[in-house]
């Protein structure tokens, strides 16, 4: 792998941690506590949104980003040709 | 069959499965003790990790801590799951591909330093004793009851299943056994919350349960919220921590997760990069079965209790002593729940003294008579308290100590192999025969057994706060330095040990100056109160501002010193990609 592709591919992949990891803040520390007054007025089951992103939805999200992380960076190893 | 005979079949017959399991993937080699020859499917070492995550902390203790709190102690959830997320994105692969054994071979290779790696020994010592401590806690708690002992007998007990446990088997006896200890604390765990969501709400799955109506027609949260207004408790969904010891607490946890030596360790077993990367988010999603279903076992629980005091509602009589159910009595033994009838009028009265309500002074109430509910029973009192049958009760006492025995071996490897390894192996004797390095791995595991179970008879804290202070630990110490280690091609040996002594020392010296020097009880220097942290930042969070630190001082120190040399910065960019990953070395 040349050095010019081999930054090209630590870019790429620090733009996709990057992305995934606004992602993570926001629905854990973003809606489920910094943001829940914003949320307050959409009423869930005795509560309301920012409740269930801090005990349902941020768990919820967190899975989905790491197979989605997974994914992408597979295709971009292909892409690149460095996977395994 | 009465309830004790049922509950040693169940939990025996738990435990022959485990130790089946193990004799008959017996570790052989060093090679098999540590990481098992990488054999690995990436689901179930998602599992294997799962079960190894999920200590006393998640399963005995978390929904308790949630219960009384409330809303505020979301930050367990959030914190104990996100951190996946980073081990995910930023470490498993880079530390699958670098292929060690153990965290202070990565730091103490990464850094070309032996300096490095006894630091990095130390930190994972102070880590893992410190979580150990939490586990003991939560399976002395286990074994009281079901043995129906006192909560030290348990305890002592608790440390003898362990040690014979942890020295049977390595890695591999380990990672088959903890497959099987994952089902049984998933099925334990969650068996319980679905009968009692059906009982509240009709709904089957607790996680809809929690945001259902219950048998009044209204939201089961707004009910438990009304009831905790009544009887002068804060409310459950509402914000009443101060934020941002909230955000910092929920951070150290998860990036305490992220440099935690012995979830670390299950991503050298996986046989690919894009393994690891997997294996990350398979375990988060046997973990979120867990952590889905206790908050709603936690406010479920709490209403549970309300309930089986007042059962004619607040304004009615209250449950007399001498009506109490079993499960009071049973727990009442243990020293871990208590009542005095400060008015003697036979009845018990729960209520917040602190801001008593109304109906207290109408009724001649003399305080609050239910004057200790340990934490940590909660979960494992849940299935009584919800009057399930026998089996139930049982199953919960197995999952329990599935739960904290699987971690506490985990832990208990990971101390093993950094004092035989990393110590002993690479520093003090590196001629050490194989026999001797496990010899050595076998003794400094019954000495943190020793030293856990000391401390574990007076823990710092309920089973889910230790832990979390081994996690302001690990995320002070480890998680920079590792992540430097990848994403810092210049960090040299000087800037980062540096920053992890910065990091360390800093929160040890906090976390000691409010929970005892070396958590001896009565030796601390300043009440663990909000009014007294600094910023009202507890220990725990803590970890946080330690970390910050680690970081800038490695940096300063990095401008002030040589940048890491060549060869070194070629081994990061050769890390940072997957192709090449071969079989792991110890050296």
């Amino acid at each position: 792998m040349s050095d010019k592709s081999a930054s090209a591919y630590w870019a790429a992949n620090i733009r996709l941690i990057t992305i995934c990891l606004v992602i993570w803040a926001v629905v854990s520390f973003g809606f489920g506590i910094l943001l829940r007054p914003l949320l307050s007025g959409i009423a869930i089951g005795g509560t309301d949104l920012g409740f269930w992103f801090a005990q349902q939805g941020s768990i919820l999200t967190f899975i989905v980003l790491i197979f989605f992380y997974a994914a992408r960076m597979n295709a971009i190893d292909r892409d690149f040709g460095v996977n395994e | 069959m009465d309830q004790f005979t049922l509950n040693l079949i169940v939990v025996g017959a738990s435990f022959a499965l485990y130790i089946g399991i193990a004799i008959w993937a017996r570790a052989g080699s060093t090679s098999e003790f540590y990481a098992a020859n990488r054999g690995v499917h990436p689901v179930l070492n998602g599992m294997a990790t799962a079960a190894d995550w999920m200590s006393a902390a998640s399963f005995i203790s978390m929904a308790g801590i949630i219960a009384f709190v409330g809303y505020d102690n979301s930050t367990y959830l959030m914190g104990w799951t996100g951190g996946y997320v980073l081990l995910a994105l930023l470490l498993a692969p880079y530390l699958r591909k670098f292929g060690r054994f153990t965290v202070p071979d990565f730091i103490g290779d990464r850094f070309y330093s032996q300096t490095a790696r006894i630091v990095a020994v130390i930190a994972l010592l102070v880590i893992s004793i410190t979580y150990v401590i939490g586990q003991m806690a939560g399976a002395g708690v286990a074994f009281s009851r079901f043995l129906e002992v006192s909560s030290s007998t348990g305890l002592w007990i608790a440390s003898a299943v362990v040690f014979c446990y942890a020295v049977l088997g390595g890695m591999k006896g380990i990672t088959y056994t903890q497959v099987a200890q994952y089902c049984v604390l998933i099925v334990a765990y969650t068996i319980p919350a679905i009968f009692i969501s059906l009982q509240l709400t009709g709904s089957f799955l607790p996680q809809i349960g929690l945001f259902s109506n219950d048998a009044s027609g209204a939201p089961l949260l707004a009910n438990l919220d009304g009831l905790l207004t009544d009887l002068g408790f804060r409310t459950y969904t509402e914000h009443h921590a101060n934020t941002l010891d909230m955000v910092l607490f929920t951070m150290a946890l998860m990036i305490g997760t992220a440099g935690l030596p012995h979830v670390i360790i299950r991503f050298f077993t996986v046989p690919k990069v894009s393994d690891a990367r997997a294996s990350a988010g398979w375990a988060l999603v046997f973990i979120a079965l867990l952590y889905t279903v206790a908050p709603a076992v936690g406010a479920m629980a709490r209403l549970n209790i309300i309930n089986t005091i007042y059962p004619n509602g607040i304004d009615g009589t209250p449950l007399a002593y001498a009506d109490q159910p079993q499960w009071m009595t049973n727990w009442e033994n243990t020293g871990l729940l208590a009542f005095e009838d400060k008015n003697g009028d036979g009845l018990i009265q729960y209520y917040n003294d602190a801001n008593a309500p109304a109906i207290a002074a109408e009724s001649g109430w003399a305080g609050n008579e239910m004057t200790t509910f340990n934490r940590d029973i909660l979960v494992l009192a849940n299935p009584e308290i919800a009057g399930l049958p026998g089996w139930v009760i049982a199953l919960i006492a197995a999952g329990g100590l599935a739960a904290a025995l699987s971690t506490a071996a985990g832990l208990l490897l990971a101390i093993s192999s950094a004092v035989s390894h990393d110590l002993i192996k690479s520093v003090l004797n590196p001629g050490i025969s194989e026999k001797g390095e496990m010899l050595a791995a076998r003794i400094s595991m019954a000495i943190a057994i020793l030293i856990a179970t000391i401390l574990g008879l007076n823990p710092p804290g309920f089973a889910a706060q230790v832990v979390a202070i081994a996690f302001g630990l690990a995320a002070a110490s480890l998680f920079p330095t590792i992540m430097m280690g990848i994403f810092s091609k210049s960090m040299n040996s000087t800037g980062a040990v540096a920053g992890m002594l910065t990091g360390l020392v800093v929160e040890m010296v906090y976390i000691f100056t409010y929970l005892g020097w070396f958590f001896i009880p009565g030796t601390n220097t300043l009440p663990n109160t909000a009014d007294n942290w600094l910023f009202g930042i507890q220990p725990a969070s803590f970890g946080v501002v330690a970390a910050i630190l680690n970081f800038i001082v490695a940096y300063v120190v990095l401008a002030m010193t040589k940048p890491a040399p060549k060869e070194i910065q070629e081994l990061v960019e050769s890390i940072r990609v997957p192709r090449g990953a071969g079989a792991a070395q110890s050296h």
